[in-house]
């Protein structure tokens, strides 16, 4: 079967997502659709999938124009999708996720039919190496698992193209190459498979052939066999991007934040922070490292006050805060960008000038006592806008409409623009275009150079490693390792993060 | 979206209780002492022999007053053992012997020297339960879809309005006698119940209107206009509010077996119903592909939508459908009192939506709890009869008091459809 775009094009009002985009993948073949966030890929993937409607263009299956005005018909059509964000009941069990929609039945159609859906499963599951029970309920699964039900249900549906959109995203290192030897298989079987990434390395990895969006179009394919991710990482982002964060030596002075014994438990008892030690020097970069849900978020909302601490101490700089409220922490200099962005970092409705405002609302000079002063919240936000580089129209416009870039950069504004001694930056590059990246990075780099601690907490391995001095691995709520940057490597830590090393941390 | 990892961070060591279960274990031992309390100082006021009277003319007596010692120290002992060590895996049968002990306790105080007929009291509990059952399916229905429906008060009066009104026309009617005419009455309020939870569907998936909003101003406007059609209509035709009450329909055999028989067998047509469809609704939520998509929809519809299951056509169905039950436990009241007042299902539609909760989203456990409500119901009722002191406006207010007690227990610990309450937009 082979699956052709062509020239698609969906507008959206004010943008141009997809602009003549031309695409095609056969059977047996591994398309990686590479490009930015925002880029149009996941806009183009709707409309593949039905759940958008392409202004032009169309698309063929072997030649055959079609007409999807649903996911239904796409499927229909042999077009399978393995979401990001996974589309799976968890309160349901396998069998029940992968069958529903097309439910085996008996007594006329009604009754489900739920032991050849096991059977149906357990055949799929064995002949692509997935090992999935049936009958497991999804909420009880890593999330590794949960992809191949993912793949299951696509496979289920007898589809011949599967599209995999940031399928790595939510995966260890190790359940990352898991999931190559899958698509492997499926390759091997004549499944075509689309895979959209940002992440370069894996492209080239797993890739036949290679095709870059950017802004909405086509700007070229190029062969993983001989193409050098700087080449892909200057047609994605359309000018020469340095992968490498630059940094140099930079000696560590004084200890500034210090956790002892430090725990955290959710309101049942359970432990999610167990006993964790850590020290961040002034002029150092900590990376936590750690597969999402493994204490990380927990450990950075009790530190700065979103959570209560079950147990333990915090110093900042010698000084007990343990009990600090998200205020204290903020008087005493701690800058926090939280881990979701739209949810704590910033209030959609609100525009650019509140959004600034939103530490320093209370107190001169934005406050004089009742009021705010708007006056001087306006100045001080263009200010910031064109200091941190946000790309808006003016200081007026709703951050909801802003990229995801520019709303981070926002954040990033809000928290590092005034004296700082620690800053604590979770997933601070999540979802966000190259640029916007680089320029975050340089600013993390810039102020540990001014001899700020600086904490990050990223599930993005590359990152940790990219930013860190020091590298300490989460796995189940326990610090597991603390590791010189310059002594360890991907892979050790990847281990660590799997939970299949542990060392005396 | 929320992950949950396999590797579970560590939980306490096996058998140690987590803080909420010790603080859940001290507040039941508290509520021991105080029912203790409560029964020994309200309880042992009345002296004399309650008699309660089964079938066949067999009863057994209660002393009213020793009881109530023996109850009070009962529970002290209880709330010690409670508060010393807990009871394990026994928590809850030892809560439903105390709850039973004090019941019992209670009905001897009220009834203390005289008869009380103790299976009338049972077998109105089951009658009392039938419409909290049809509302509380309703109300699964909709809420296991996605769409919370709190119009269930106003679908449940429209069906008592329509079906006697509709009803008592239609008997006139060439050709049709009192009991055909009774349900015709009944499909009408089948239809237009049906009709208003259209036009709540229609409001809350189409416009996607807050369907808490949606649902008061259906409760309101139902209210209003059979309250206004009642005074102006019904008021000024009797003939238009009179229909045949329906008696009881024996089940030949079953009904014979002792207590069981008169409790449970010797009941309208209405109270079957409302067995039968507990059991057809479970099957259907549970073992078809209709129960499968409905659970999908209402806890992460677009999954289902992704997977081609229409989620607004299938919202749409379940709410009308609700609508339809509804009106059918609306005519209950009709068939029961044989004509409509106004207001006649006084909050019970919203009790149904506390029996949703109770029974867990779960028409097995909806019916256990509408059993509970209507015991409190029938309570309540036969109190009215026996000259016990307690003033009649408290009596009346205690099935909603209960109400709130036996939720306030549940809430936090019953866990209702994720998407439920959220309107959902496609892509």
């Amino acid at each position: 079967m082979e699956l052709e775009l062509r020239g698609i094009t969906k507008r959206f009002p004010g943008v141009v997502a997809n602009d003549d985009v031309n695409l095609h993948v056969r059977g047996g073949e591994v398309l990686a659709l590479v490009g930015e966030n925002g880029a149009g890929k996941s806009t183009l993937m709707n409309v593949l999938y039905g759940l958008y409607k392409a202004d032009e263009g169309e698309i063929l299956i072997d030649g055959v124009p079609q007409h999807f005005t649903s996911p239904r018909d796409a499927i229909a059509a042999g077009i399978g999708m393995v979401h990001q964000h996974f589309m799976l009941v968890p309160v349901f069990t396998v069998a029940e996720n992968v069958v529903m929609g097309v439910e085996p039945t008996s007594l006329g159609g009604i009754k489900l039919d739920l032991a050849t859906a096991r059977e149906q499963v357990r055949t799929i599951s064995e002949q692509y190496g997935m090992h999935l029970d049936p009958d497991a309920l999804i909420e009880d699964m890593p999330v590794g698992l949960q992809q191949r039900v993912e793949i299951i249900k696509v496979l289920f549906r007898h589809a011949k193209i599967v599209v995999f959109d940031e399928p790595t995203a939510v995966l260890t290192p190790q359940e990352i190459d898991d999931f190559f030897v899958i698509v492997e298989s499926l390759k091997a079987d004549g499944k075509g498979i689309v895979f959209i990434t940002h992440k370069l390395r894996e492209a080239i990895k797993v890739a036949d052939r290679i095709e870059v969006l950017r802004r909405g179009k086509t700007v070229g394919d190029a062969d993983p066999k001989t193409v050098k991710d700087t080449e892909l990482a200057e047609m994605m982002v359309g000018r020469p991007v340095d992968l490498v964060v630059d940094k140099a030596q930079h000696e560590p002075g004084d200890v500034v934040l210090e956790l002892r014994d430090f725990t955290v438990s959710d309101p049942s008892g359970r432990v999610l922070v167990d006993h964790v030690g850590l020290q961040v020097r002034a002029g150092e970069i900590v990376g936590i490292a750690g597969v999402q849900g493994n204490g990380q978020t927990e450990l950075v909302d009790a530190l700065v006050g979103l959570r209560r601490v079950a147990g333990g101490t915090v110093h900042l700089v010698g000084q007990d805060i343990t009990v600090a409220t998200p205020r204290d922490m903020h008087r005493h200099g701690v800058a926090h960008i939280p881990e979701d962005r739209q949810r704590e970092g910033i209030v959609k409705d609100f525009d650019i000038t509140e959004n600034l405002a939103l530490t320093g609302y209370y107190a001169p000079p934005l406050s004089s006592g009742l009021t705010i002063d708007w006056k001087a919240a306006r100045t001080t936000a263009e200010h910031l806008v064109e200091q941190f580089d946000i790309r808006t129209p003016s200081v007026d416009t709703g951050v909801g409409t802003l990229s995801g870039g520019n709303q981070q950069k926002v954040i990033v504004a809000r928290e590092l623009s005034r004296d700082l001694k620690l800053a604590i930056a979770c997933q601070p590059t999540r979802g966000i275009d190259v640029g916007s990246i680089e320029y975050i990075h340089e600013r993390i780099v810039a102020l540990r150079d001014a001899g700020v601690a600086v904490l990050v907490v990223s599930t993005e391995l590359d990152e940790v490693m990219a930013l860190a001095d020091r590298v300490v691995v989460m796995y189940r709520g326990k610090v597991v390792a603390d590791l010189p940057r310059a002594s360890t490597s991907h892979n050790e830590v990847g281990l660590y993060m799997a939970g299949a090393k542990e060392s005396a941390a | 979206m929320s992950v949950t990892m396999p590797t579970t961070p560590s939980t306490p060591a096996s058998g140690a209780l987590t803080y909420e279960e010790k603080r859940h274990a001290r507040n039941l031992g508290i509520a021991y002492i105080v029912l203790a309390g409560i029964t020994m100082i309200f309880l042992t006021g009345h002296s004399g022999t309650a008699t309660f009277n089964l079938d066949g003319g067999r009863s057994f007596g209660l002393p009213a007053q020793p009881l109530a010692w023996f109850v009070a120290a009962s529970l002290s002992v209880v709330a010690g053992i409670q508060l010393w060590r807990g009871f394990g895996k026994w928590t809850n049968v030892v809560l439903a012997m105390a709850s039973l002990l004090i019941f019992m306790s209670f009905l001897s105080w009220a009834a203390a020297g005289r008869e009380f007929s103790f299976i009338g009291m049972l077998a109105s509990a089951v009658t009392f339960s039938t419409p909290l059952i049809f509302g509380a399916c309703a109300g699964i229905m909709c809420e296991r879809s996605g769409v919370v429906n709190i119009a269930i008060e106003g679908l449940l009066l429209n069906g008592a309005f329509t079906s006697a009104f509709v009803g008592s026309i239609a008997s006139g009617w060439p050709g049709m006698g009192p009991k055909s005419g009774f349900w015709v009455g009944v499909l009408a309020a089948m239809i237009t119940s049906a009709l208003f939870a259209w036009l709540l569907a229609w409001l809350a998936i189409r416009f996607k209107v807050d369907q808490v909003i949606v649902g008061f101003f259906i409760n309101f406007f139902v209210l209003g206009l059979t309250s206004f059609l009642s005074s102006r209509v019904l008021t000024e035709n009797p003939d238009y509010n009179d229909t045949p009450t329906l008696g009881a329909w024996k089940i030949p055999l079953l009904e014979r077996i002792p207590v069981l028989g008169q409790i449970l067998f010797q009941q309208t047509v209405f109270v079957y119903a409302a067995y039968v469809l507990v059991v057809v609704f479970t099957w259907f939520l549970f073992r078809t592909k209709w129960g499968l998509r409905t659970r999908a929809v209402g806890e992460h519809p677009r999954a289902a939508d992704t997977l081609g299951v229409n989620v607004l056509r299938l919202r749409y169905r379940n709410v009308i459908m609700a609508g339809a039950i509804a009106g059918f436990g609306g005519a209950w009241w009709t068939a029961t009192l044989g004509r409509f007042n106004e207001n006649i299902t006084n909050g019970r539609g919203f009790i149904a939506l506390a029996v949703v909760i109770v029974g867990r989203w779960h028409p097995v456990g909806a019916l256990s709890a509408a059993l509970l409500f209507g015991l409190f119901d029938s309570v309540a009722d036969k109190l009215s009869l026996l000259n016990t002191g307690l003033p009649s406006e408290f009596i009346k207010m205690t099935p909603y008091l209960m109400t709130i007690v036996v939720v306030a227990g549940f809430v936090g610990r019953s866990r209702g459809p994720k998407a439920a309450g959220q309107p959902y937009e496609s892509q």
